[in-house]
């Protein structure tokens, strides 16, 4: 298990590795709007962009400029700094980090929650008029883009300008830091954690639901009523404890990926996370900082990864590394 | 002979599904006492694990339609309601089933599960529970049950998997314990030593046990009673002895022709029985077994045939429209080791009337 989980660690090095140089060849080698001249103002004049190009160390060769990222980024943890205006990416980073671990982890709980109690719901209760209801409603909500999702729910109930506002959500551009208003914060969070889980929840009522509905039919739950088990500790303890694995496992992958930023949700909610830092910066051209959302968000993803494959061992005692 | 502990009488299971009703089981009736082992055998689809899980109330479902009565020491526990036979289940009747590996819960320790079956029925605490647990495990014959209790069941060998089931099956002192197939998905050495622990533990603590069975080997060294099961009816019913010294019904005698037995003349061959077993949905005709049976005539096919005594033998009857002297002379014949076509043409079976 412990050479397992450092043979994986190395890999989270070597994939990181592989992202950075793919990421520099997109952004860097490939051409896009040239970053000394978005620098140099309005109506800049050769040398001045020539002075920037250098200043920036534009004017070395590609190999060159990706070694002396590589360079500052494993020996001192530096991103480099923002071509648009001179903050360090790190800091940067940090500073939008709080929102959207915020928006991730509160759509996580409300996925997790509805997810997996319309999924328990709707497998006991196979072939209802609930069951029914719940999975034709999951279909729309999968099939909705959460860009409109969001628009939408803004446009009906944001408290600001909603046609029917509701006073405690709150509408685009309103989040504050939990440090600063916990109450706000909260307020302004509820619309976007919704719209975010919509798709899935959606996603993960079905799938445990027909997990679950598989799970009921297995021997071992037939055992588990020959015992004489109340039903409800059959459906609980001996049905949804083996269904449930896979949830685990793609809840850890899904809120991996969220946590490096949700772009559609923090744009459309005006939210100071990594989505929306890497939406500007794109915008902007602005080449360290897309090189530093990407690397983060790609941080997120492989490190969940490997905590999830890491939890299945203990999910399932069948499961052994080596 | 005590009075019987389980009595089922005329049991009949319908399912509806989509593509008709499924007569799974068609009027049954079979009783077992404390201390004795009823051995129900027959081939897959012929109702026999479905009757016992009906029993056992695990076929209660909206598209099941259940009839009859299956009496627990007197108590109806077909029209019990389901937390009332929550209370029976695992407590005075309790069963095994045939896939062990299948039947415990992956993801929990073996005495785990034993101590949920446990605390289900009994007020005990967790250490006494798991004490017992270590106990039982014990005694189905688990070797160092102190360290095995918290093995998961993968790491159990197949025999060990069903000695675990058995273990959970008795925690609380079942009067019936019903066993489907317990030893079908074992190895055939394993198979003797599970079916000698049903037997030691039956006769330690003066149990019923119903064995159901596909195959008569099984049954053959610890049954007291047999009832043949074909197309959800028992088609004969009798003590082991009888039943393998003097069938009476053309498929028990196809059964028993079909299993190799050291009293038989070597190089003997088997003789399996054709065809395969009707459709639930449409069941044919007259006696059920007809469209298989080699000694049909043409009578059979109109006419029902009902469980009756064999001679004024109260424990032994047959479903069979054969006349009685008929099927003694063709069972005369087969015994000699000759094939069933040869015993229809020296009996000289006729269609009378």
């Amino acid at each position: 298990m412990v050479r397992y989980i450092i043979r994986r660690l190395l890999w989270v090095v070597v994939l990181l590795f592989l992202v950075s140089f793919i990421t520099f060849l997109i952004f860097y080698a490939l051409p896009s709007a040239d970053p000394a001249t978005l620098r140099a103002g309005r109506s800049p004049n050769p040398q001045l962009v020539e002075q920037i190009r250098h200043n920036l160390g534009l004017d070395k060769s590609l190999p060159h400029q990706y070694f002396d990222y590589m360079k500052r980024l494993v020996l001192h943890f530096d991103f480099g700094y923002s071509y648009q205006n001179n903050i360090s990416v790190k800091q940067q980073i940090l500073d939008r980090l709080p929102a959207s671990i915020s928006v991730a982890i509160g759509s996580a709980i409300v996925f997790l929650i509805t997810g997996i109690g319309v999924g328990i719901i709707s497998a006991i209760r196979r072939r209802s008029l609930l069951d029914r209801a719940t999975m034709g409603l999951s279909l729309v909500s999968i099939s909705a883009p959460v860009y409109w999702l969001g628009l939408v729910s803004l446009y009906l109930f944001a408290s600001d300008i909603g046609k029917f506002p509701v006073p405690f959500l709150k509408g685009a551009g309103s989040y504050v830091p939990f440090s600063q208003d916990p109450s706000i914060w909260f307020q302004s969070l509820l619309l976007p954690w919704f719209v975010l889980a919509a798709s899935f929840s959606a996603l993960y009522a079905r799938l445990l639901r027909a997990n679950l509905i598989e799970t009921m039919s297995e021997d071992y739950i037939r055992t588990a009523r020959a015992k004489g088990l109340s039903e409800r500790r059959v459906v609980f303890r001996h049905g949804v404890r083996s269904a449930i694995n896979p949830i685990v496992t793609a809840a850890g992958l899904d809120l991996g990926v969220l946590l490096g930023g949700t772009i559609l949700v923090e744009t459309v909610f005006n939210i100071p996370g990594i989505g929306r830092l890497a939406y500007d910066s794109i915008q902007n051209s602005d080449l360290p900082m897309i090189q530093g959302t990407v690397l983060i968000g790609a941080l997120f993803i492989i490190v969940a990864n490997l905590i999830v494959d890491i939890m299945y061992a203990f999910l399932d005692p069948r499961v052994r590394y080596s | 002979m005590a009075a019987p502990v389980l009595e089922v009488e005329d049991l009949e299971v319908d399912f509806a599904t989509e593509d008709g009703v499924v007569h799974a089981v068609g009027g049954i009736s079979l009783s077992v006492a404390p201390g004795r082992m009823l051995g129900i055998v027959g081939e897959s689809g012929s109702g026999k694990s479905v009757s016992m899980l009906t029993v056992m109330g695990l076929t209660r479902a909206e598209n099941a339609t259940i009839s009859g009565s299956a009496r627990l020491e007197g108590r109806d526990i077909l029209t019990l309601p389901t937390d009332e036979l929550r209370a029976i289940r695992g407590n005075d009747i309790a069963m095994i089933f045939q896939d062990p590996l299948s039947s415990l819960h992956p993801l929990y320790k073996v005495g785990w599960q034993l101590v949920e079956a446990i605390q289900t029925h009994q007020d005990v605490s967790k250490s006494a529970a798991r004490a017992r647990a270590i106990e039982l495990l014990q005694m189905v014959g688990i070797p160092d049950p102190k360290g095995r209790v918290d093995n998961y069941p993968h790491e159990f060998s197949g025999g060990m998997r069903q000695r675990a089931m058995i273990a959970m099956a008795l925690t609380n002192d079942p009067k019936v314990l019903i066993a489907d197939e317990p030893t079908t998905a074992l190895d055939v050495t394993v198979q003797a030593q599970i079916l000698d622990l049903i037997a030691r533990l039956q006769q330690e603590r003066d149990m019923a046990v119903v064995l159901i069975t596909h195959d008569l080997g099984v049954v053959a060294e610890h049954a007291d009673e047999i009832a043949v099961m074909y197309a959800g009816k028992v088609v004969e019913r009798g003590p082991a002895t009888v039943i393998f010294d003097a069938p009476e019904h053309p498929y028990t005698w196809g059964l028993l022709r079909s299993i190799p037995r050291l009293d038989r003349t070597r190089g003997e061959p088997l003789v399996p029985i054709p065809g395969r077993p009707p459709s639930l949905i449409a069941l044919p005709g007259g006696c059920s077994f007809n469209p298989r049976c080699p000694y049909v005539l043409d009578r059979h096919r109109r006419v029902e045939p009902e469980l009756e005594p064999v001679n004024d033998q109260n424990d032994h009857s047959v479903a069979c429209l054969l006349q009685p002297s008929t099927r003694r002379q063709l069972w005369a014949e087969l015994r000699e080791g000759k094939l069933p076509e040869t015993a229809r043409e020296s009996v000289a079976l006729k269609d009378t009337v």
